[in-house]
């Protein structure tokens, strides 16, 4: 008999006491102290469940609140209790009402055997915490906490904001320094006692009742005292989650406390019937005495946490909607934006698709219908090619398309015969990779086979959206990767640019380009554009095309395509 | 939100609970078993017409999920309803002769039985169509989620609703009475949905799926809503106001994180694209008891004529809630 256990009990006593028995029956006292607040049918039934089981004692019950000086007391009391009677006892372990051994009782026993003057309490000066939840982690010893976090927040949070511009500051008592650590310990008697006997216990009482949240300093403070033997970690296996409360384990983590090898976890759902089946049945175990490794168990609640305050890249649902700027991710996966390009070359998504593997759509945003890759009516997450549906709402038929298409490059070609609403979308977003030729689509009008009134009248209305859209891509709060030629530029030399734009595509790939897409025959382009200003219109975004003096030889429609160096 | 905004929702608030309080005379009860229901047991209600045959395997869904009482309101069924559910120990059962239409599509009834009955109890409100699906659904009770949400302070669960259909016609393989719906609709869209958030009652409104992909597409404004907030744990000041899309006060439908983080959510499996469709939508039509003329219904009569099928190569086969947790449809939250 070298462990007893002291429970502290607030609901669910049913299996509090189903615990306290194993504990019993298995050699080891507890003391159960029962929150007061319990009423007293509960409490009755709990003792007449475990009557006439040995070394079971029930303490004196105080109330206790969350964070207040009652479970301190109740502590104290219990411990006192478990000294006095069980003078065979060397180490005490503090639980709860909600936690349960996943390791057999003799396992624990051994372990405490063979290190006989350890104190396993988690005990951190203020400084190094990380974990507190409010922002409190000094000032839960020198401020003044009159008023109950959690019925009366305002009056709690007010009081100490008026104490922090007032500078108040009580008085540490002399030769204490805080420390704060996990409620659940596992002391020695000689640890214990000196704590509890000790002649400032009053003075320390004192003290720690107007600290906040005492559970989780006053013995975490005092035991630097009067221990030499400190192994700062909790045997419990307990975790928090970012409010602060601690998560629940229920019966699906089965294998994940077994592998866990820590000694007793909290907290259990109550009704985790399977959990407290096969860890209080007498067959459990039976591995190798192991050191406890909750490093799984840390993995998984950790990325609990990260869900719930970072979520998923790029994912708008039911229950993630973020505002403005602070999406985390404006879509899931980076994208590239041509525009242009497909009125210049020829075939301009096959070559493109061949180059970079990844999956070239056409004007996802025309006005008649949605061009998906390879003509689909239908596309990935069932979204559907009606220009009704997407234009209904272009920003969620977009994200949708790269979250569903998540792990494959989406390429798309967008234009001002688009639906422009999409266009201050992809500036703002991180992830689009925007490549304009400014004036490309002067190039279909100049092969269109239309009366040239309309030819104009459709070049001033496409000059001005796009004028519109590129004032977007140039303004200062634009987070996209743009590039912008005028067409002028990028006839020039093409294969420049593409190869930039194909480098950062695909990386890896790290090839020379050597087949240049077909462009389009602009034999006469220059004159067409003067007779657009011949008419009155002043096509200004191609850049410089001189009258009559054409930028390419017609040699690139015939033949093999031209070899680069 | 201002004080002036405040106090309008307050207003519309009182009125739909004073309403609700009116058309408690439509109500005659059938069966009262409500001297059952213990302070924490879960509670369903819903409103249902015609529903005999789906209704077997309705009650055996959500009793194995944990639901300990059942209200209904029959709305005047003509199939057997309301003697089979008359016979059933755990539900409790109201008869509404009057116009489905003139309660708010039953909502009106509802608010009152939750008035009167679902104070301080973890409610449900579905549709005898809609199966609710939650993270960890497969292992843990419907009680594990509600002592965890009451845990976390949570006072509101959202649940998409995810519409299922067959492959192939829908008429093609004949719904029987007990049998799991979804052995036939099996099907869903998984990435097509559009949202948008709506300021004066702060609850996402979300379209999309099947219904709107085939029916809806030249008309998506008209697409039904599928934002729901099917859980609630209840006060008699709250009141649902548009079926159970949005409730007031209007805190309950801050069911999303606008941080960029995720919160727990489910969804409500929709199993209305089986075989009893087209008697539905004759009768519904006939009625014209539905929102907004029906024109929803009649959507369908047209929509399933000329295209009967609602699968495409791109739709998803359900497997489990894990797999609409990847897809990004619901969210297992921070609770692991």
């Amino acid at each position: 008999m070298s462990v007893g256990f002291v429970m502290l009990c607030h609901t669910a006593l049913d299996r509090a006491a189903q615990v306290a028995r194993h504990w019993a029956e298995h050699g080891c006292p507890v003391v159960i102290h029962v929150d007061r607040r319990v009423g007293k049918g509960p409490f009755r039934r709990m003792q007449r469940v475990l009557e006439g089981v040995a070394d079971i004692r029930f303490s004196e019950r105080f109330a206790c609140e969350w964070g207040t000086w009652g479970l301190v007391a109740a502590t104290q009391a219990a411990s006192t209790l478990m000294l006095r009677d069980f003078p065979a006892v060397r180490h005490v372990y503090l639980a709860s009402g909600s936690c349960l051994p996943l390791r057999p009782v003799k396992e624990l026993v051994a372990y405490l055997d063979s290190r006989p003057r350890t104190d396993f309490i988690e005990s951190v000066t203020t400084e190094d915490v990380g974990w507190t939840v409010g922002g409190l982690n000094i000032e839960r010893f020198t401020l003044r906490f009159p008023f109950s976090w959690r019925k009366q927040r305002r009056l709690f949070d007010g009081y100490v904001r008026l104490q922090r511009r007032l500078g108040f500051r009580r008085r540490i008592p002399a030769g204490l320094v805080p420390h704060l650590g996990s409620q659940w310990w596992c002391l020695t008697r000689q640890t214990l006692s000196a704590i509890l006997e000790s002649p400032d216990r009053a003075a320390h009482d004192a003290y720690f009742k107007r600290v906040w949240i005492p559970d989780e300093s006053y013995f975490q403070t005092l035991v630097r005292q009067v221990s030499a033997n400190v192994e700062s970690r909790s045997l419990t296996l307990s975790k928090f989650d970012f409010q602060g409360k601690p998560h629940i384990f229920y019966d699906d983590h089965l294998q994940l406390l077994r592998k866990s090898d820590c000694f007793v976890a909290r907290k259990i759902w109550p009704h985790a019937d399977k959990l407290y089946r096969v860890f209080l049945s007498d067959d459990a175990g039976n591995q190798p005495a192991a050191e406890p490794n909750p490093g799984k168990i840390d993995r998984l609640f950790s990325k609990a946490v990260e869900r719930r305050t970072k979520g998923r890249a790029g994912l708008y649902m039911q229950s993630r909607f973020p505002q403005w700027n602070w999406e985390n991710g404006m879509t899931a996966a980076p994208y590239s934006v041509f525009e242009g390009f497909s009125e210049l070359f020829e075939n301009f998504d096959i070559w493109l698709g061949k180059v970079t593997g990844t999956r070239v759509h056409g004007h996802l945003f025309a006005p008649d219908r949605v061009a998906f890759a390879g003509g689909e009516k239908v596309y990935n997450g069932a979204l559907s090619d009606s220009a009704k549906l997407r234009d209904y709402n272009p920003r969620s038929f977009l994200v949708s398309l790269i979250w569903n298409t998540r792990g494959e490059r989406q390429c798309l070609q967008f234009g001002p015969d688009d639906n422009q609403e999409i266009g201050a979308f992809f500036a703002r977003d991180p992830n689009a990779q925007i490549s304009v030729i400014s004036g490309a689509w002067a190039v279909p009008l100049f092969r269109a086979n239309v009366n040239f009134g309309e030819i104009r009248k459709e070049a001033a209305r496409l000059q001005k959206i796009e004028a519109a859209h590129l004032a977007e891509l140039r303004d200062p709060s634009v987070k996209a990767k743009v590039r912008i030629w005028t067409l002028a530029e990028f006839v020039e030399n093409p294969m420049e640019p593409l190869q930039t734009i194909i480098d950062e595509i695909s990386p890896r790939s790290n090839r020379r380009l050597t087949e240049a897409p077909r462009m389009a025959d602009l034999t006469g382009f220059g004159q067409f554009l003067q007779n657009l200003r011949n008419q009155g219109m002043q096509p200004v975004l191609m850049g410089d095309f001189p009258a009559g003096d054409d930028p390419r030889p017609t040699t690139t429609r015939r033949g093999r395509p031209y070899l680069v160096k | 939100m201002g004080i002036w905004t405040t106090y309008r929702l307050r207003l519309a608030r009182k009125r739909w609970r004073l309403r609700a309080f009116r058309k408690r005379r439509e109500l005659t009860p059938v069966v009262s078993r409500i001297n059952a229901v213990r302070p924490n047991h879960l509670l369903l209600f819903s409103t249902v017409r015609n529903e005999k045959i789906r209704l077997p395997y309705f009650l055996r869904y959500y009793r194995d999920l944990g639901i300990n009482h059942f209200f209904f309101v029959d709305n005047d069924s003509d199939d057997g309803t309301r003697e089979y559910l008359a016979e059933q120990a755990d539900v409790s059962l109201w008869r509404a002769k009057a116009s489905y239409k003139r309660a708010r599509f039953g909502v009106d009834w509802l608010n009152w039985l939750l008035m009167r009955h679902g104070h301080g109890h973890w409610t449900m409100v579905v549709d005898p169509d809609e199966f609710f699906v939650y993270p960890f659904c497969d292992t843990r009770p419907l009680r594990a989620l509600t002592d965890w949400l009451d845990a976390s302070s949570i006072k509101s669960f959202s649940a998409m609703l995810l519409d299922m259909y067959p492959k192939g016609p829908v008429s093609a393989q004949p719904y029987r009475e007990g049998q799991d719906p979804f052995e036939i609709a099996n099907w869903f869209d998984s990435g097509n949905y559009t949202m948008a958030k709506n300021p004066s009652y702060g609850n996402l409104w979300i379209q999309g799926g099947a219904r709107s992909r085939v029916f809806f597409a030249d008309n998506p404004e008209r697409a039904p809503a599928l934002n729901k907030v099917p859980l609630v744990k209840w006060h008699r000041d709250y009141a649902y106001v548009s079926s159970t899309h949005m409730l007031l006060p209007r805190g309950l439908n801050l069911v999303y994180d606008e941080w960029g983080g995720e919160k727990a959510s489910g969804c409500l499996l929709h199993a209305k694209f089986i075989d009893t469709l087209a008697t539905k939508t004759a009768e519904e039509l006939r009625r014209k008891e539905h929102f907004a003329n029906s024109h929803e219904y009649r959507a369908y009569q047209e929509g399933l004529l000329a295209s009967p099928d609602l699968w495409c190569k791109w739709s998803e086969k359900y497997i489990n809630w894990r797999q609409l947790e990847i897809l990004g449809l619901m969210s297992k939250g921070n609770w692991a």
